[in-house]
Parts: C-alpha cells; structure tokens; sequence
C-alpha cells in the first residue's frame, strides 16, 4: 500500500478577474502516496480549494489550468477530454464540500445520491450500494444506518449531513477523497464528532485524502503532513508534528500564534454599571417557545463582556432585544441607570447614540452606495449635528484611529479589502462617541491574521477611549483573547457567567466543559485522544449532557 | 413553522375567493363608469328626458350602485349574468358558447407549445452558449418582442395569402368536424403556439441556468456525472417550481391573450365578443366576459402556487 | 458613477446593436417633422401605392406616405408609452418602497389590494376603463400608468425587500433615522440600477399594450399617426397581398428587441415572465 498516488508538478492555474486572466496557483507542486493525509492551509486568496480541486482534474468556472501536469496513478489528467475526467471523478477521486446542505441535491433523498457514483460508474447495482450505503453510514455513526438514507436533505441536521457526504464520498471506493473546509460551517460541538467521524473512517478505509482548511488546528488532528500555502505560493512543507512543533517560516509562525491571549491589566476600579439586562425572556412573533429565557447580565465601564455560544444559543437575538429590534416578553433593560424602552422607536436619539454596533459582515453593514466619508460622517451629522467641515476634519481623525490613510474617506466599500471594511465600521461605531459597542461575530468572517489586528484594535481603543464592549461570538479562542467576563449561552439560557478566570478553569459548568474541550488543540493526536476520552466517558459529550 | 402542506392550500383557495370578490368589485366600478351615458348613447341625442329616464329605470341605474352590485352578485352565483342591451340575449349562454370557442384555441395551443417549449428551454440550457442555442434565443426574442398580430398577419401572408393552405378568416362556427374545425383554427392556434413557447422556453432556460452556479449541481459534475444527467437529473427537478409558473401563466395568457388574435382572424371567442360589447357599452356582457376572464387568472395563479409548492420537497417532505 | 464611455465599453456586442435601435428610433421621434418628407396627415398618392415605388414605403389605405406616418407614429407612440411608464414607476416605486421599508399593516392592505388589482388582465381592464373614460392622451396615460403601477409596485416592492435585509438599513434604523431617509438615501441609491432595467423591460410591455389597444381602436385617435392603428387601418389590405401594415408593426417588433437587447443583462431574475403577474 505505499507508492506515489497522485504526482502534481508545476501547476499553473489562472482565474479571470475583471476580463484579464491573473495567476492564482503559481506552479506548485505536491505527491500523495497510498493512505497519506495531507493538510493544505492558508488564508482566503491562498489557492488552496483551486489546487486541492486540481486532484479531479477540475478548475472552478472562469479559471483554467495554464502549465503543468497531474499524474493520477500514471495517468496525467491535464488536458484529459471530460469524457475521460468524469470517468475520474467521484471514481478514483472523490470531493467532500464545505457545505453539505447547499451541496447536496434538494430533490433527491441521500441515498439516491449516495448511490449515484457507484451506479453510474458501473460498479456496483442498486442493491449493492444500498447495502453499502447502510454499511458506511453505520461507520460513519449516523443514526438510524438504515432508514435515514431515504431522508431528503433538508430533514437531516448539518453535522449528520457532512458526515453522509463523507460516506458518499467513500462509497465507491475512491483512492482519494478532497476534503475542502467540510466542518468549517459546523458548530463547534457539532465539528470535532464529525472530525473523529472522518478521521476513523478515512484510516478504516486507508484512503488518502486532501484536507483543505483555513484552521491550522484541525489541519493538524488530520494531516500527516501538511503545506502552508499563501496568494498562490507554496510557504512551508513538512510533516505534521515537525512544521507545528519547528515552524521554519515567520509566516507559519504567525498563523501558530493566532489569538494568543493578551495580557489584560485588571483595572481595580468601582463597579460602574453601564448595561444591566434584568429578567429577560424574548421570542419572534409567531412562536410557541422563548428564544431567551430569564437573561441577567451586567457589563461595567470601559469592561468587555464576552457572549460565548454556538448557533442556536439566542445570543444574537440578545443583541436584538438590547438594540430594541426585538421588545423582550418579559425583563427590563437598564442603561447608565436609567430604563431603556423596549421599541426602538421609543428611545430618544442619545439612548440610541450610546449603544452603537459593529456587525459581522462589513460588506452588507455598509451601504455600497456610499462613500466611506460618509458612512462615517452620517454619525456625526445626525448625532453631534457637525458642519460638513468639521465633519470632515473628524472623519480624518477617526480614521487615523483605524489606522487607515486618510485618503480611504473618498472610496466605496467595494474598493476596500475585507479587513478595511470592519475598520470603517469600527469608526462609524466610535463616530457617534458611544458608551457601549455590541461586537457581533465581528471577526467570524475575517481572515486569522486580520481578525488579530481587528482585535488589537479593538483593544486600544477601549484603553484610550474607556467604552465597554459587549462581544458575541462562537469563538472560544477570541473570548479567551480579550474578554474581561465571560457569559456561556445555551439554548436562550445563561449556562455560566462570571470572571474569564473562574470560568476558564475548573470546575466547569458541564456545558462549558464540552464547548472548552471541542476547540481543536494544535498538539497532534488532541483528537484521537479526546475520542478516546469521551468514547471511555471520561469527558463530556453532546449526548451526556444532553443537547 | 408547524403549517401543513394543506393548510397553506387552504389558506390559498380563501385568498382567491378573497380576490375574486375584490375583483368583481373593481369591475363593477368600471362598468359603472362606461354605464354613464349607456342609455343616451343606445337612444341617440335626440332622445327625450322621459325615454331616457325609461331606459335608466329599466336597467336598474336610478339604484344606488351597492343594490345593483350586490343583485347582480346574487344572480351571477346563480349563474345568471343577465340579457345583452343590444340583442337581448342570455348573456350566460352567449358566454358559454364564446368561451367554448376560446378554451378551444387555448387547449389546441397548449398541447403544442407546453411540451415544446419546456423541450427548447432543456435543450437550449443543455447547450448553453452553443449556436443552438443562440438561434434558438434570439428568434424567440423576436416572438416575445413583437406584437401578436404582427405574428398573426405574418403567419397570414405566408399560409393564406401567399400559399392557399389555410383559411384567412377563422369561421368555426360553420366548420364541421373535428379536423374541419382544427383546419379553420390552424392559423390562430400557430400564433398563440409561437408566442407563449418563446415565452416558456426562456424561462425554462432561465431557471434551469440560474441553478447551475449552486454547489449540488458542481457536486454532481465533481461525481463525474454526464452534463445531460446533471441537467435532468439535478438541476430540472429543482427547476420545475418556477417552470410551472410559467407555464400556468401562459396558460392564463393563452386565454387573455386571445383578444388580439382573435380580432385579426375574426374568431368568435371571448375576446373578440369582449371587444364588439365593450364599443356596443353592452354593460351585462362586458361585466359577464370580465368576470370570467380575472376567474381564469385567478384560477392558474392558484393552480400555480399551489403545483410549485407540491413540487418542492422542503415542503413536500417535512421535517 | 459610471460615465458613458464606460458605459458603452461594458456594453456587449448585442446591447450595442440594441442601444443603436433604441438611439435611431428616439431620433426619429424626436426629430419627426424635420426627418418625414411630408405632414403627418397630408394625402399625397392613391390608396396602397406599392413600396419602393415612388413612395419608399408605399401610401396607405387613404394615400397618405406610409414613411412620413412611420416616423410621426414613432414620435407618438414611444411618448406615449414613455409617459405611461414613468407614471406607473413613479406610483409603483413609491408604493413599492413604502411597503417594503414600513412593513406591517400597510405592506400587507397595499399588497392585498394589488393582488386584486393586478387579477384582471391588463388588455381587457384597459379597454373597459378606456371605453368608459374615453381617448385623450392624459386619459390613456394614467389609466394605463395606472394599470402599470401595480406589476412595478410588485418588482419595487421585492427589489426593496431585498435590500431592506441588509446590515446597512439596520445601521440606519439603529441610528434613528426616518423613513424618509432610509427610503431615499439607503434603499433607492440601491435599487436604481434593478429599477432602471426594470423599466425597459415595463416599457416595452406598456408598449405592446399601446399597440394592441390602438390596433383593437381605444389607442391615440385619427389623424394622429400610431404605429398600432396602422397596422389596423392597413390590415385589409393584407388580402389583396399589400403588406403594408406589417411594416408598424416590425417597427414595434424592432424597438422591442432593441430594449430588450440592451436591458438583458441587469433585468431582474423575473425577466421573460409576462407583464401580468
């Protein structure tokens, strides 16, 4: 079972962008052998899902392969007629998505699309793979092997579809599997199952695999090896445990370190309570059961509370009812010691101008058509009622804040990289001089390394300014990165909640013991061992606890 | 989120009784401002006041405006739509007979055009960018863009003018016999066919296309699967929603859409009887044909929502 | 924000050809009594002259030149069902974006009443209002912007929906600001470029219905020329194989595609659905 699997030398791929064709995959190169696991990492606009894709023979639409060669057990696959590449793919090379519920055909059940490759690629009869189907999704441990597979899509949860997409993709039988991102768009809890799910079946069916991902921790419960990739280049290559543990690159290093904790002075300083959630039940119109049950939180001056929770837990629909998009059913909300009305349009403008908030897609969150003066003027305009000149003089200071030139004031949203973007919206937040952000997952879809200088901004602001931050996120390690207290949601309730100490270190509420616990670790073998854990009952998991 | 799939029908079928009777109210508004002067207008400017004032009483416009509507409402569910001012008619029989004429020409239409044009639209997304399926874009770019009777005339001038092999005028009335019949029709029935097939294989094309970019349908390819499958078999079972709404509009269309044609090859159907009345100020028949033309619409856009949601198996299949 | 060289440069080859019809016909509109070689109801020949005779397109069924009618029925028309559009857009937008940004009660009263209003056919709602109201050239705008008013209220409507689920208008609300300005300065800045489209695409539907109401006689009336009602007055002669009137009508057919043509790229998924849903 050893051999060179899959041979790509100098690969050249091209995208079109805007009508000239630029390189984005600048002549790498890579060799699988039998069973090997290799990890490709990097941030977006690595080329990493175009060179992983290379391994069909497949370029996206609107890219194309310009120069090189992929050998496929000897058969190069480069310039390959489609007649002979569909005989490859799903074949002899098989693709597991990143999302599962957009990649999965609404119409059909699972089975009839599990069964499709092997079918079609004539290799087995109906009968045959239905039997197989069954079999894989035992090992894959879906829930009810045999009768979920006549189940269409969209009735089967997220995590239970990745892993039936990973059984498809076994089911013929493949010498490769490409996995690109599959668990990025899972829940914590949800991913590390699926992983362990992933990882035994690829190593009980000695497959190899590419693993695509952006996380350099999952890469690293997975690969055998793996290669940092960035803008198209190859960065490092080497074994697994040797690249974490003696990174040769500075870039390597850098995305090792991401969201190390930052030394926090804790401020001794009077309780000054700025925001006080008192009792809070809420629900949407229209529904039988409360989205928040009985929420108390306190955040104090120029402090971050951070909200920590996965989907589902009613932690953005606790920044609505805050905001006053959402009047609660029950509970009050105090601000500076004064009560807060439920609806948004009962509150005066200065009510409004204090709580301001910064959202997690800077590209929707500002109007396109507006140019980044005034995206950040309007606040000053409509607030602080500044002439244009004085408006202008601050919407420079602010963005010198940003630490942004000031020549940005002239562009559109579209002209600024998606960093920027979550800058612009930092100071049309600060433009107001408010007392309280609201953070929603304003690093989620940011690249690691920028979500960093987000953060260190984000930071120094509140030491120069003294604004306390009320951060939702589903991110452990950016939690542990800036937040003073910490609040665990649950299914709308409060789980825990206190000092970052107290609930970072034992004894932990049993539900933060899991969530803690999920976050992949970079030390190879984390996963095999928690696996092994949780198989023993020595650590918690979803079912014991009862989610 | 605990609707079933018939409750929702349900819900469907009351908002169409609903707009029903919206719709009978608007028209009644209508008739009442072509009823203004009917009375002067039949009896000429030379009528007297008495006469005139005869004429109104007899048809009931020196009522408030509720009365007549609500009477005429009652009568209608009856299935009374009262007699014709010019000839004194039953307006319900003369309905009938029309609308058979026209749901003929629709009927003939749609077995031609609803398989052909969701045939074209498959091909032409099957071959997209091809020089098919740029021929076949752009003729029926010139159908969807020129007015019906241009259609018809062009029709005209090739098959009854230029060549004898189809009759110029539609006289169905004398026509006996299936084939007789569908020989005097042929003409209007090939002009309702070409109009609404380009108009169903554009949006076959359209809806099938748009769903190419979704990542099952880059699934299916990364399975290895033959583009004419992936169409079939993955991208038009997730197509049909929009495609029944098409094609149910254009059956709504067929029916509408008639007025015109029918006026160039004089074919007594609906249309052409709403056109003669509405120039006549024939209230009762133009009331009558109104109503029946918005119950048609509001049938097929029924008929439509209600197929698109039974062809959708998030909501076919619940969780 | 774009100007018009690169506008043209974006521009493919077919949204060219289709930007040159639309250019040569609202040349020949705006331009008519200087372009046609004679008034527009000047009788100048026998009745149906041939074309290409003395005549390059022939005299009609009275002997007027059927060429000088053309370019006057162009003229007529296309203002015709440009003022109808704009009054449909105006009305329809509006509402469309009231509905969308207030939501509640007033989105679902006006939605309502357009499902109702928009379940008569347009071509047989239009000749009742039209019979009953009569032909002059305010009348047949508003019935029929009117009409209009309640598709483009739909498109506007959606349009906004869409845009009204960004981040960026919760800012705003969140802010405090109006109604007045998240409709003007957040959502229709947004929208224009749909909305634009969309009213190519109503025009030529608005057109279309001009046509086949002046052909059935409740369009512009006599002498004024009218692309529809020439094909009407000429249709008779069709029989005898003067081909006369199918030259309006490819005239309606040519600035149809040529719209088309042009708009194909930004019109709204909706596209290649008939004007009365």
């Amino acid at each position: 079972m050893t051999g060179t699997l899959l041979d790509i030398k100098d690969l050249l791929i091209e995208a079109d962008i805007e009508g000239e064709w630029k390189p984005i995959v600048h002549r790498l190169s890579m060799t699988l052998d039998r069973g090997e696991i290799i990890g490709l990492i990097g941030e977006s606009g690595a080329g990493k899902s175009t060179f992983g894709l290379s391994a069909l023979g497949y370029t996206k639409p609107g890219c194309r392969i310009v120069s090189g060669s992929i050998m496929l057990n000897g058969m190069e696959l480069v310039g390959k007629p489609d007649s002979g590449l569909r005989s490859i793919r799903g074949n002899k090379v098989a693709y597991v998505a990143q999302s599962a519920a957009a990649s999965f055909n609404p119409a059909h059940t699972l089975f009839e699309q599990f069964a499709e490759s092997p079918v079609q690629h004539g290799k087995m009869s109906a009968e045959e793979a239905r039997a197989s189907c069954v079999e894989l999704f035992r090992q894959l441990h879906l829930p009810e092997p045999e009768l979920i597979g006549n189940r269409y899509p969209h009735q089967v949860s997220g995590g239970q579809l990745q892993r039936a997409m990973t059984a498809m993709a076994l089911g013929s039988s493949p010498d490769i599997i490409v996995f690109d991102e599959p668990t990025t768009a899972l829940d914590v809890t949800t991913q590390i199952e699926v992983l362990g799910a992933i990882k035994e079946a690829v190593k009980a069916h000695q497959v190899a695999a590419i693993y695509i991902s952006h996380d350099l921790a999952v890469v690293a419960q997975m690969a055998d090896r793996i290669m940092v990739l960035r803008y198209g280049d190859l960065i490092e290559e080497g074994k697994a445990s040797d690249l974490l543990s003696d990174p040769q690159e500075e870039y390597t290093r850098q995305l090792l370190n991401v969201r190390s904790e930052r030394a926090r002075k804790n401020q001794d300083r009077e309780e000054n309570i700025q925001l006080h959630i008192e009792n809070i039940s809420a629900r949407y119109p229209g529904m039988t059961f409360n989205v928040l049950e009985d929420i108390n939180i306190k955040v104090v001056r120029g402090r971050t509370v951070a909200i920590v929770g996965e989907s589902g837990s009613g932690k953005s629909t606790l920044a609505r009812v805050i905001t006053g998009l959402l009047p609660p059913d029950r509970g009050s909300i105090k601000f500076n010691g004064d009560l807060l009305t439920a609806e948004l349009k009962t509150r005066p403008v200065n009510a409004l101008q204090s709580i301001q908030m910064i959202y997690q897609m800077a590209d929707v969150a500002m109007n396109p058509r507006h140019r980044v003066k005034e995206i950040i003027g309007r606040p000053l305009e409509f607030y602080l009622g500044m002439k244009p000149e004085a408006r202008d003089t601050r919407v420079f200071e602010l963005l010198r804040q940003i630490e942004l030139p000031e020549e940005f004031s002239e562009r559109y949203p579209a002209q600024l990289s998606g960093g920027e973007k979550q800058r612009v919206c930092i100071a049309r937040a600060l433009a107001a001089n408010p007392d309280l952000i609201i953070c929603d997952e304003v690093t989620s879809a940011l690249d690691q390394l920028v979500a960093e200088g987000i953060l260190d901004l984000l930071l120094n602001l509140q030491k120069k300014l003294d604004v306390s931050y009320l951060f939702i996120t589903h991110d452990i390690a950016t939690v542990k990165a800036i937040a003073d207290e910490i609040v665990v949601m649950h299914q709308g309730r409060v789980v825990e909640q206190g000092g970052k100490e107290a609930i970072l270190s034992p004894p932990f509420a049993p539900y933060t013991e899991l969530l803690l616990s999920s976050v992949p670790e970079m030390e190879p073998g984390w996963l095999d061992d928690l696996v092994s854990r949780r198989k023993k009952g020595e650590a918690p998991t979803a079912d014991s606890i009862g989610t | 989120m605990n609707n079933t799939l018939p409750i929702i029908i349900l819900k469907r079928l009351t908002m169409g009784l609903f707009i029903l009777f919206g719709v009978s109210i608007l028209i009644t508004v209508g008739v009442e401002a072509l009823a203004g002067d009917v009375c002067s207008a039949v009896l000429g400017q030379a009528a007297s006041p008495e006469t005139v004032a005869a004429c109104q009483a007899q048809l009931g416009l020196n009522q408030p405006v509720y009365v007549r509507y609500l009477d005429w409402l009652f009568n209608v569910v009856q299935g009374d739509f009262g007699t014709s001012l010019a000839n004194k008619r039953e307006v319900s029989e003369l309905l009938s007979k029309r609308m058979g004429n026209t749901f003929y020409l629709a009927t003939a239409a749609a077995i031609f055009a609803v398989p052909l044009g969701i045939f074209l639209g498959v091909v032409a997304a099957l071959y997209r960018n091809s020089a098919l399926d740029h021929a076949i874009s752009s003729s029926t770019l010139a159908a969807i863009s020129s007015p019906e009777f241009f259609v018809g005339y062009i029709l005209m001038a090739i098959f009854a003018v230029s060549n004898n092999w189809f009759p110029a005028i539609s006289d169905v009335e004398s026509a006996a016999g299936f084939w007789s019949r569908l020989y005097v029709s042929a003409l209007p029935i090939m002009t309702l066919t070409l109009v609404t097939v380009a108009h169903m294989m554009r949006m076959t094309r359209a809806s099938i296309v748009n769903l190419l970019a979704s990542p099952y349908i880059e699934m299916a390819k990364l399975k290895g699967m033959k583009p004419s499958r992936i169409i079939i078999k993955h991208a038009l079972p997730n197509a049909w929603a929009p495609i029944i709404q098409v094609v149910v509009l254009n059956l709504g269309y067929m029916v509408v859409g008639c007025v015109v044609i029918e006026v160039v090859f004089v074919y007594p159907g609906l249309g052409a009887l709403t056109v003669e009345s509405v120039m006549l100020r024939d209230l009762p028949i133009v009331q009558g044909t109104a109503m029946v033309f918005a119950t048609v619409y509001v049938v097929l856009f029924l008929v439509a929502d209600i197929l698109s949601m039974l062809a959708n198996p998030r909501l076919r299949y619940r969780k | 924000m774009m100007g018009p060289v690169t506008f043209l440069k974006e521009l493919n080859f077919s949204a060219r050809i289709g930007l040159f019809i639309v250019c040569c016909m609202a040349f020949c509109g705006i331009f008519a009594p200087w372009l046609a070689p004679y008034s527009e109801s000047q009788i100048v020949g026998d009745v149906w002259e041939p074309i290409g005779g003395k005549f390059i397109f022939g005299t009609d069924q009275i002997g007027r030149d059927i060429l000088t009618r053309l370019i006057f029925g162009a003229r007529n028309t296309i203002a015709l069902a440009l003022l109808s559009t704009t009054v449909a857009f105006l009305a329809g937008a509006l509402l469309g974006f009231i509905a969308a940004t207030m939501g509640g009660v007033t989105d679902q009263v006006l939605c309502r009443l357009v499902d109702v209003c928009i379940s008569i056919p347009t071509l047989i709602a239009s000749l009742i209002f039209l019979s009953a109201l009569g032909t002059a050239v305010t009348t047949l705008v508003l019935v029929i912007g009117i009409i209009y008013t309640m598709p483009v209220f739909r498109i506007a409507r959606a349009v906004a929906m869409d845009i009204e689920v960004m981040d960026y208008i919760e800012a705003a609300r969140l802010r405090g600001e109006n109604l007045w300005w998240v409709m003007h300065k957040e959502i229709l800045p947004n929208a224009l470029t749909p909305l634009a489209a969309e009213f190519g695409l109503r025009f030529c539907f608005v057109f279309l219905l001009i046509s086949s109401l002046s052909f059935l006689g409740l369009g512009l009336q006599p002498p004024l020329a009218d692309w529809g009602a020439m094909v009407r007055g000429n249709a008779d002669g069709i029989a005898w194989g003067f081909l006369h009137s199918l030259l309006p009508a490819a005239c309606i057919a040519i600035l149809t595609i040529g719209i088309n043509l042009l708009i194909d790229r930004w019109v709204h998924k909706a596209s290649g659905l008939r004007d009365d849903q």
